[in-house]
């Protein structure tokens, strides 16, 4: 969050930690999601890139994943490069991707056989450097390997998502255990905007900000990927905005 | 345990002559190939519709041309025979597995150990080898089985499918029961027990050793003791002269994974050496390591490009390093370029473009790891059936421009195959009110007017008249839904009027 009054005291601690942390020195670099009222509340104005990254679906979508993957690919769309897409099983559908801002052309799918296999073919395209995105279906995802992908990532400055999503819905309290990933959100859907005729409106998203290293959690309500994979802000949040934002500075 | 995959080609000779002139005029009439055994003409091979009319192998010529009036009579060529059988080992060394060997006269032995996971499995690695060969013009039987003895008997005197696979440890079981012929002894052997009144494998299991070695000589138990794997029967690997080969023998055998790691690194550099000399790159690679208890353990490596750059293709080969069972030791590595192919220069960057990143190396090593069937691309095909409209093309596929059209939504996860559900739902052209889907109730909120798909009447004859109405539902949860009916709601031929789910919005 930017500071209004500079406070060289908290910037002088931050740059401590992130020096303890064993950060690189440079500012890392940041892809904004072009939606005002996510980037100001983001630590660094955006997604850091370079990173590992959580994504999951909140409620049925823990399972089927349908809008966590959206909102991965509208990620991996705005990075240049090639994606790797590393799967257990290939159920996604890539014209629905590519709606999503994924053109067919740049993402490599890899079909591995279970979730360690999946997690290494992670490590190995975080590591490569050539790729702009890696995302990966996982269900368990440890400390340890979490750790290595993270580091793996900050190496190349390749951005790693890691998709969770469970074979059932309890197995979905394992989102709680800690890990190493930058940041952790929770995408689920909402009903659609209502439409003035019969019929499914754009897509709505709860997007949930759980865990953010040096951030802190929110929820918003936005609309899902469009064609070139940027969200938006539904009309009735956008004309609250001038009240939520004065908000914000009575807070800050 | 080992396993060995026998290829039996019945037909060798006449397979061979067909595919080298397949467009003469009389290709239609029976073939009968003539050798002479002593002083006489004899069939020594014939095509299926020649041995319809009654003709066989070891027949007289004069009585087959006597029975059969127009029949084609070619001359045997055993050498030209051998030498086709040995290009067709080398077509399966460069795509199968690393270690082949001809069997002649009629045959090919593969050994497929840890090989098997890259083609999907022993049973769609013998479902690919026979459809290839059977396109090819070859016919082929095929078994799969632990040992070369087992494997052969099977692919031999397997009657009831083209290919057939011996479970691990099922050897004994499935010997059993097979003539004493399939165990390649020699002829009087064979007479000689049938005599005796042996008639399967099974019989010569359950006699005591010591008196039919006496009978027979030591190599009746032998050829059993091969067949059950009690004794091993190497196979001596096809290494043809125009591989690019380099091999180092150890005076004191190696097992520890640095040292291995180290003479990979050594060879590598050898095998670029000589590749750089042909200007070619390597496509495939195949490393043997020749245990001292004379087993060769095996690693294959392929590539998507031509490469010939020593430290890509050590990380590829080292990366195999833990798959290596070193045993008592190894005392020779050999490292063959199994597949190369010219290697095209290409200008390393200019000043004026970025190139894009290459990321060919992280594909050979995914593939490597994974199988290469498992690192696909996506790619659009023009078909309005969502199964359909998806096909994979190699990672490393040139870009193809194309997307699929965008004006209908389509989700981002489609079940492997759709699923049935219950619906309350008004004919023709209405969305359900309410959906069951696993068990769970979901009420529709929204929903779009629906998409109709035409079946492809070109591709199946019962998909003439078939129809799909595809709608997008929304419940009141907000999860989005596509679902469909077979059948236009109205005329029963189009479809079953039964609803499915197919895939997840996100």
């Amino acid at each position: 969050m930017p500071d209004a009054v500079p406070r060289p005291t908290v910037a002088a601690l931050r740059a401590r930690i992130a020096h303890l942390e064993g950060a690189e020195t440079h500012a890392r670099a940041v892809l904004p999601f072009g939606v005002d009222m996510l980037d100001r509340r983001m630590p660094q104005g955006g997604l850091a890139r370079g990173c590992l990254h959580e994504v999951a679906g909140g409620g049925g979508g823990a399972v089927d994943g349908a809008a966590a993957a959206c909102f991965a690919a509208g990620i991996a769309a705005r990075l240049p490069g090639p994606v790797l897409w590393c799967v257990t099983q290939a159920d996604l559908f890539a014209p629905g991707l590519e709606q999503a801002g994924l053109s067919p052309d740049r993402v490599i799918y890899v079909e591995a056989g279970d979730d360690t296999a999946v997690l290494a073919c992670m490590e190995e395209g975080l590591r490569h450097g050539g790729l702009g995105a890696v995302v990966a279906d996982v269900a368990k995802l440890s400390m340890t390997a979490s750790r290595r992908l993270h580091l793996a990532a900050k190496v190349s400055g390749t951005t790693g998502i890691a998709l969770r999503r469970w074979r059932r819905q309890a197995d979905a309290s394992d989102f709680g255990q800690p890990t190493a990933a930058m940041t952790r959100w929770r995408v689920s859907v909402l009903p659609s905007a209502p439409l003035p005729v019969p019929g499914v409106g754009r897509r709505r998203w709860l997007i949930e900000l759980i865990r953010a290293r040096a951030g802190e959690s929110f929820d918003l309500e936005l609309e899902g990927c469009d064609g070139t994979g940027h969200l938006g802000l539904p009309a009735d949040v956008a004309d609250r905005s001038a009240a939520s934002s004065g908000r914000q500075h009575a807070l800050g | 345990m080992a396993r060995v995959i026998s290829v039996c080609l019945p037909m060798w000779p006449i397979d061979r002559l067909r595919r080298l002139a397949d467009s003469t005029p009389s290709a239609e009439a029976p073939l009968i190939l003539v050798g002479r055994v002593g002083n006489r003409r004899v069939v020594t091979a014939a095509c299926e519709a020649a041995m319809g009319l009654g003709l066989r192998i070891g027949m007289p010529v004069s009585k087959a041309q006597a029975l059969v009036p127009d029949l084609r009579v070619e001359a045997a060529d055993p050498r030209a025979d051998l030498e086709a059988l040995e290009r067709l080992g080398l077509w399966l060394l460069q795509r199968i597995a690393p270690i082949v060997e001809v069997d002649p006269p009629d045959g090919v032995v593969i050994d497929v150990t840890g090989a098997d996971h890259l083609h999907g499995g022993e049973e769609a690695l013998l479902e690919m080898l026979l459809g290839r060969l059977t396109l090819s013009g070859i016919t082929a039987r095929l078994a799969i089985a632990d040992t070369w003895g087992a494997a052969h008997a099977l692919a031999r005197h397997h009657r009831e499918s083209a290919a057939c696979i011996a479970l691990p440890g099922a050897t004994a079981a499935v010997l059993a029961p097979l003539p004493l012929t399939a165990l390649r002894l020699p002829q009087a052997t064979v007479a000689g027990l049938q005599d005796l009144g042996f008639a399967t494998i099974g019989d010569l299991m359950d006699t005591p050793r010591a008196p039919l070695t006496l009978r027979f000589g030591a190599e009746l138990c032998r050829r059993l003791d091969q067949a059950l794997g009690e004794m091993a029967e190497p196979i001596d690997p096809l290494r043809p002269a125009s591989l690019v080969e380099v091999r180092r023998s150890f005076a004191e055998p190696i097992a520890a994974a640095e040292t291995i790691a180290r003479y990979i690194g050594k060879l590598v550099v050898d095998l670029c050496t000589a590749l750089e000399a042909r200007g070619e790159g390597a496509r495939r690679l195949d490393l043997l390591c020749w245990r001292v208890d004379n087993r060769i353990e095996t690693v294959r490596v392929g590539l998507a490009v031509a490469q010939r750059d020593p430290k890509r293709l050590t990380r590829l080969l080292c990366d195999k390093i833990p798959g290596i069972d070193p045993g008592f030791g190894i005392e020779i590595i050999t490292l063959t370029a199994t597949l190369a192919e010219p290697l095209v220069p290409r200008q390393a960057s200019s000043l004026l473009e970025q190139a894009p990143p290459d990321i060919s190396d992280l594909v050979d090593m995914l593939a490597n790891r994974v199988g290469h069937r498992s690192v696909y691309r996506l790619s659009p095909v023009a078909s309005d059936v969502p199964e359909r409209s998806v096909a994979r093309i190699a990672a490393l596929s040139p870009d193809q421009g194309l997307g699929w059209p965008g004006h209908w939504p389509r989700p981002s996860r489609l079940l492997p195959r759709p699923e049935p559900i219950d619906t309350l739902a008004l004919l023709p052209d209405h969305p359900p009110n309410w959906i069951s889907w696993r068990g769970i109730r979901h009420r529709v909120r929204r929903a779009d007017r629906p998409e109709r798909i035409f079946g492809e009447w070109w591709k199946r004859d019962a998909e003439a008249r078939a129809v799909r109405d595809y709608f997008r539902i929304e419940d009141e949860a907000g999860q989005r839904f596509w679902i469909f009916r077979a059948g236009d709601g109205e005329d029963a031929a189009t479809g079953s009027h039964r609803w499915f789910i197919h895939g997840m919005f996100g």
